[in-house]
């Protein structure tokens, strides 16, 4: 079922292939507990694929995550990596082919940052060569200076163990990571400024990763797949995070995706995503006769007066049109305008906040590509956004 | 007896200080010129301590390990090492002469049971203050018991063994002195030969206080070698 499929998208920089993962009717049962922790859980994670294992405390997220390194074991049923069962690897062995960093960090506080690094090339027998080159390529790649590698772990911020975290975890170059919260234990702001800082290097990289958390929006920003865990383990979705938001398939993920998924679906989005309206685009000096004709082919009332280059000047008065010629009355400004590579949600923002109905959306030239509205919006929210479902009305008005 | 008997004769030797010894006074000159006899056992009483804490280390490092792996063996330990501990030193040295006779071996056998409490505790509590995420860290990454053992409890267990083996040293440097019972010498047996002349009680006395003192400052230096991370400060 599950093939050596493992694929080399990344760069050279990436010599291990990616893992494919599978848990097939895993389950756990601790002795002594009746009710299961982990209760017959299946899925598929492709290679290089970032898989975010989500839900509220006690879904068993963590446990799911700590079977597939052998640190808790499997009651019943099997996860295959890259097809073969982790049952009938050694651990030790196992887990040091798969990265493994946790919320806590949990450096070793009386070793150096390179001697932190180099725990699993160390035990792997690499040579000093090798393992001193790696620790200064994994310290390039998380932005710390070179001269952090003599420190030890009490001398560096909050932010920066969390980095060395990722790096210890990365250093022999794992087909497979497992990652508890591992941007948990820093301020919100140092915490998104890692999470782009990992989706940039795992842009890189292309590791397969199971990354467990229990905040959505982070489930959101960092998955390309969410398992959406509840109570006992049980599975109550696995989806993109579009999907999830557009279609949560029962009460609890709705619930748990929040009332607000709408607007995180707008996150996800940018503005070049959506049909934008055409407006009708004017020159100073036209023949009133040609601007209404454009006025009637377009999708909003009102003209946007532009130059030669269909730069937007700003949105045309009735009274530009009272001659022969149009002339440049403006109504108001061109002000709100967005690009096409802004994020819907900004957008969307910028035009609530500037108490306009129509927002001018610019190409990389700055000329118009067409008018963002309430409307428009509202249209992508009731579209699906992958494919067409039927029965799905999720949207609030 | 007759050790008693010599060292009577030997006070009594008018020297350059004679009226000095002769009122039991604190005698400088007395000292200087006498020096040399407190030499050999010096030298008895740090064997007398360095022998006893090496091999007690050897056994409570081996007792921490065993009961770092079976949680339930702590107790009998601490229990049966304390009953050691709570032995009177000088009852010690006498119960085990039938069975030891007198000498070396008496005195170390008696020393060595009253530093295993103090270093077993001390390595356990080392070994069990190593944060529980450090231990998920580094068993996730695939270190086998042993390698997590010698690569990563012990060493951060470092300075609280350091910490037991310094109390351990000073405390056997004190018991030492009551070796004598054992026939072991050390400056005990100084004491003792003349101990009611003051300025002798005061030199070997002095040389125990100086000899724990320089033990101490040496462990101390060697803990700082081997914990660098301990100083290391943004």
């Amino acid at each position: 079922m599950t093939k050596n499929t493992a694929h080399t998208s990344g760069p050279s920089a990436n010599p291990t292939p990616a893992a494919t993962l599978e848990f097939r009717h895993a389950q756990k049962v601790y002795p002594g507990s009746g009710e299961p922790a982990i209760q017959d859980l299946s899925l598929e994670i492709s290679a290089g694929e970032i898989c975010v294992l989500v839900g509220p405390s006690g879904c068993g997220k963590t446990t799911a995550m700590r079977m597939v390194n052998r640190m808790i074991d499997l009651s019943d049923g099997d996860i295959l990596l890259d097809g073969g069962s982790v049952r009938e690897r050694s651990p030790a062995e196992l887990r040091r082919e798969i990265g493994y960093a946790i919320q806590q960090i949990g450096l070793f506080p009386h070793q150096t940052i390179a001697e932190n690094i180099t725990t699993v090339p160390k035990l792997l027998g690499w040579s000093k060569d090798r393992q001193r080159a790696r620790v200064t390529e994994l310290l390039n790649l998380i932005g710390l200076d070179a001269d952090m590698a003599a420190r030890y772990p009490t001398q560096l911020s909050g932010g920066q163990r969390q980095r060395v975290g990722v790096a210890r975890a990365l250093a022999a170059d794992p087909p497979l990571m497992l990652m508890d919260e591992p941007f948990g234990a820093v301020d919100p702001i140092a915490r998104a400024r890692l999470q782009n800082e990992f989706l940039r290097l795992q842009a890189q990289l292309r590791k397969t990763i199971v990354f467990v958390t229990h905040d959505i929006d982070e489930a959101i920003k960092m998955g390309d797949k969410i398992a959406v865990l509840k109570q006992g383990g049980v599975l109550a979705q696995y989806a993109t995070p579009a999907d999830l938001l557009m279609y949560p398939a029962d009460k609890f993920v709705e619930d748990f995706v929040g009332a607000d998924r709408a607007l995180k679906r707008l996150a996800l989005q940018r503005v070049r995503d959506i049909d934008l309206w055409k407006a009708a685009l004017v020159r100073p000096g036209e023949p009133v006769a040609q601007a209404r004709a454009k006025l009637a082919d377009a999708d909003l009332p009102i003209a946007m007066l532009v130059d030669d280059e269909n730069r937007p000047q700003g949105w045309l008065s009735e009274r530009a049109f009272a001659g022969e010629r149009v002339t440049s009355d403006l109504r108001s400004p061109a002000e709100p305008v967005a690009d096409l590579d802004d994020v819907l949600r900004d957008a969307l923002s910028d035009l609530l906040s500037s108490q306009t109905r129509y927002g001018a959306v610019l190409d990389a030239r700055g000329a118009m590509a067409g008018v963002l509205s309430l409307e428009v919006i509202q249209q992508f929210l009731h579209a699906p956004p992958t494919e067409a479902r039927s029965g799905a009305e999720l949207v609030p008005e | 007896m007759s050790r008693f008997v010599l060292a009577q004769l030997k006070i009594e030797k008018p020297g350059g200080s004679g009226s000095c010894v002769a009122d039991n006074d604190f005698c400088p000159e007395w000292i200087a010129e006498n020096l040399d006899r407190y030499w050999t056992p010096l030298l008895e009483h740090l064997f007398l301590t360095i022998v006893p804490v090496v091999i007690g280390f050897a056994i409570a490092m081996g007792l921490a390990v065993l009961a770092h792996r079976r949680r339930w063996l702590t107790g009998p330990i601490v229990t049966v090492t304390g009953i050691f501990f709570a032995i009177p030193s000088v009852a010690a040295f006498f119960l085990l002469q039938p069975i030891t006779g007198l000498g070396y071996t008496t005195a170390i056998v008696a020393l060595v049971s009253y530093t295993l409490l103090i270093i077993f505790r001390n390595i356990t509590n080392g070994l069990r203050n190593v944060p529980a995420e450090t231990r998920d860290a580094a068993v996730g990454q695939g270190l086998t018991d042993r390698q997590l053992l010698t690569r990563v409890e012990l060493p951060m267990a470092v300075p609280e063994i350091m910490a037991g083996l310094r109390i351990a040293t000073s405390t056997t440097v004190g018991l030492a002195a009551l070796a004598v019972f054992a026939g072991a010498g050390g400056l005990g047996s100084e004491i003792l030969t003349d101990r009611y002349f003051k300025s002798n009680v005061v030199v070997a006395g002095g040389l125990a206080v100086l000899l724990a003192a320089v033990l101490d400052l040496a462990l101390l230096g060697l803990q700082r070698l081997l914990t660098p991370w301990q100083r290391a400060r943004a």
